[in-house]
């Protein structure tokens, strides 16, 4: 049994390395002082702070960040409303809903994209900020849901009852009970929703209108251009930092939650 | 006495379960009132009704002489202890009491200072700052209790608070929940399954079974005068019930007994079936009786030595079961299974029940 322990140790090591291997390359390489990708000539900051000087860049990142918050705020409300409604509520062809609502996260997003792509033109909604705000938004409240739905059945009636015996009409059990209870949840869901609009790329493509970039955007458009560049590395590392920075806190509350 | 709570007629059903069929109650000012019944038989959703929780088909809901049958649960000023106690636990002990307060508009240091009372009148002073997850199942249910009480209700329902507690706690519980109902002079409604919980605390107790109220009277007398023979074997540990008619004046002809017994004159009943109901405790045995109105032979048939008392079966000659519970006053007192017996009680140790 000790082999086989270690066996499967070594199994789980070697694909962890698997896996962060090219992140890793593309971080390591992010810092050197020349343009090779091959040869680590020395460390240096060079590529982040000509980053930080493209003011290309700066929009995108601002653009991108935008996009996020305002997508996690229209899946955090959305997927509150649903969540309830899933879970505390019993209607006919409940799970028929039930179903639907978690199809965004099976069907290929390149599908989704178009469908959305192709609504935009027959409404002859614009694209652009709110045209991808709303692409977004369309997965982040189907995951957002995800999330909260078990924070939600694991919520006793009886707490929000007993808020309404101690003189709490609805809106105040709401905001003092209900909500700070499932906030581990709203928190989690809030992070993991804009971590996936912050590093979405085929539905900005589709829903962005002409000129509107996000991070994604252009580091894809400057690796089809020029190749790879060491800028571009500088680029994914950061954003692969932001994105780090979010699953990390959304770990953490999500492990203090569970002590509630 | 002034009225507290009024229930007139209240009827409540979940599809086709009927969980209040035609609930009538009056329940004073002051009054520690139990409703007393098996798992299911509505006394929860009668609690739900009071607190304006759940809202009855039928019938009307009153509070200190005012109608609240349509008056949200926030405005109608009523505590109410959960089963599972819904402690705020993303609030601390402090926090989960001063809420009802804080909805109040309360003054702060008037919190402070009602919360603090309150935590010495439960025996938990100075647990203010402690989460509710760092508390003992006895802690909680006195928090619970303690952020019912604090607001001042008008009156207080109690939902089986204290059945997530293991026995000795729950008997120390139900003394301590008397003691702080007589402190804090309010009225409580209080709802269990558990007739010794209802018979120690209460002042009155209504049984309820399949909806509908059975009886309501104090413990003493619903023990001793069961209105049919559900409540006498719901209420008290055990009781005999023996099935026969009413004979001619004050005698009892069992279905299987040889001898009619001598019970209390009830001319209204003559020719009627009846059972007959006594308690295990009323009935003595001994080698040999004298001076009881009823005597008769019996064999012991099994012992079970409960510490503070044995309970017999005994076995009359005509095959009748009967339990005996005989208080353990010395060893010399102690009968064997086979021994021949006489077991005899007095006319008022029976109740005579009509069969509906």
């Amino acid at each position: 049994m000790k082999i086989f322990d270690k066996i499967l140790k070594s199994f789980t090591i070697l694909i962890l390395i698997l896996m962060y291997l090219p992140i890793a390359t593309m971080i390591f390489f992010s810092f050197n002082s020349t343009k090779s990708l091959v040869r680590f000539t020395g460390f240096s900051f060079r590529w982040y702070s000509a980053l930080f000087q493209n003011r290309i860049v700066w929009g995108a990142l601002y653009n991108s960040i935008t996009v996020a918050v305002v997508v996690t705020l229209v899946s955090i409300v959305l997927a509150l409303l649903m969540a309830n409604a899933i879970v505390r509520y019993e209607y006919r062809g409940e799970s028929i809903i039930d179903a639907f609502i978690y199809i965004p996260i099976v069907i290929p997003e390149i599908t989704e994209s178009l469908a959305i792509l192709i609504l935009y033109i027959f409404l002859g909604f614009p694209r652009g900020f709110w045209g991808v705000v709303l692409g977004h938004a369309t997965f982040g409240a189907t995951f957002a849901v995800v999330v909260l739905r078990a924070r939600i059945a694991g919520l006793k009636k009886s707490v929000e009852e007993a808020a309404r015996t101690l003189g709490a009409d609805e809106i105040q059990t709401f905001f003092r009970i209900t909500l700070p209870i499932l906030m581990p949840g709203v928190i989690a869901a809030a992070l993991l929703v804009f971590t996936l609009s912050f590093d979405d790329f085929i539905k900005t493509t589709f829903t962005r209108g002409p000129g509107f970039n996000t991070l994604p955007l252009i580091i894809y458009d400057s690796a089809k251009r020029g190749g790879v560049s060491p800028e571009i590395n500088a680029l994914s590392t950061f954003s692969f930092g932001i994105s780090l920075l979010f699953s990390a806190v959304r770990l953490f509350t999500l492990r203090r939650g569970r002590y509630e | 006495m002034t009225v507290a709570v009024e229930l007139i007629n209240v009827s409540k059903r979940f599809g086709d379960v009927i969980a209040n069929d035609d609930v009538s109650l009056t329940i004073e000012k002051n009054e520690f009132f139990s409703l007393l019944g098996p798992s299911g038989c509505g006394k929860t959703t009668t609690l739900r009704c009071i607190a304006g929780l759940e809202e009855p088909d039928s019938g009307i809901i009153k509070l200190s002489g005012k109608v609240v049958t349509n008056v949200p649960t926030h405005k109608r000023n009523v505590g109410l202890v959960f089963q599972d106690l819904a402690l705020f636990s993303h609030m601390n002990v402090f926090d989960n009491i001063a809420f009802g307060l804080k909805m109040k508009k309360v003054s702060k240091e008037e919190i402070e200072k009602r919360v603090k009372e309150m935590l010495e009148l439960v025996g938990l002073p100075g647990l203010e700052k402690r989460r509710i997850h760092q508390l003992s199942g006895g802690q909680r249910q006195r928090v619970a209790l303690c952020r019912s009480l604090v607001p001042e209700p008008d009156v207080l329902l109690l939902d089986e608070p204290l059945g997530a507690l293991d026995l000795k706690i729950r008997r120390r519980m139900t003394v301590e929940l008397r003691r702080i109902q007589k402190e804090v002079g309010k009225t409580f409604i209080y709802v269990t399954h558990d007739q010794t919980e209802a018979i120690v605390m209460s002042d009155r107790i209504a049984i309820m079974q399949k909806g509908k109220i059975k009886q309501i009277g104090e413990s003493r007398e619903i023990y001793s005068h069961p209105k049919d023979s559900f409540i006498a074997s719901f209420i008290g540990e055990a009781v005999n019930i023996i099935e026969g008619v009413y004979g001619e004046s004050g005698a009892f002809v069992g279905k299987k007994l040889e001898e009619p017994i001598t019970v209390e004159v009830r001319e209204e009943l003559l020719n009627m079936p009846v059972v007959l109901s006594i308690r295990p405790e009323r009935i003595r045995v001994a080698r040999k009786l004298r001076d009881l109105d009823n005597i008769l032979n019996a064999k012991i048939n099994s012992v079970l030595f409960k510490g503070m008392y044995h309970e017999y079966e005994v076995e009359t000659n005509n095959d009748v079961m009967i339990k005996v519970f005989a208080p353990n006053i010395g060893p010399t007192t102690a009968f064997q299974v086979h021994d021949t017996v006489q077991i005899g009680w007095n006319k008022e140790d029976v109740v005579i029940i009509p069969v509906s």
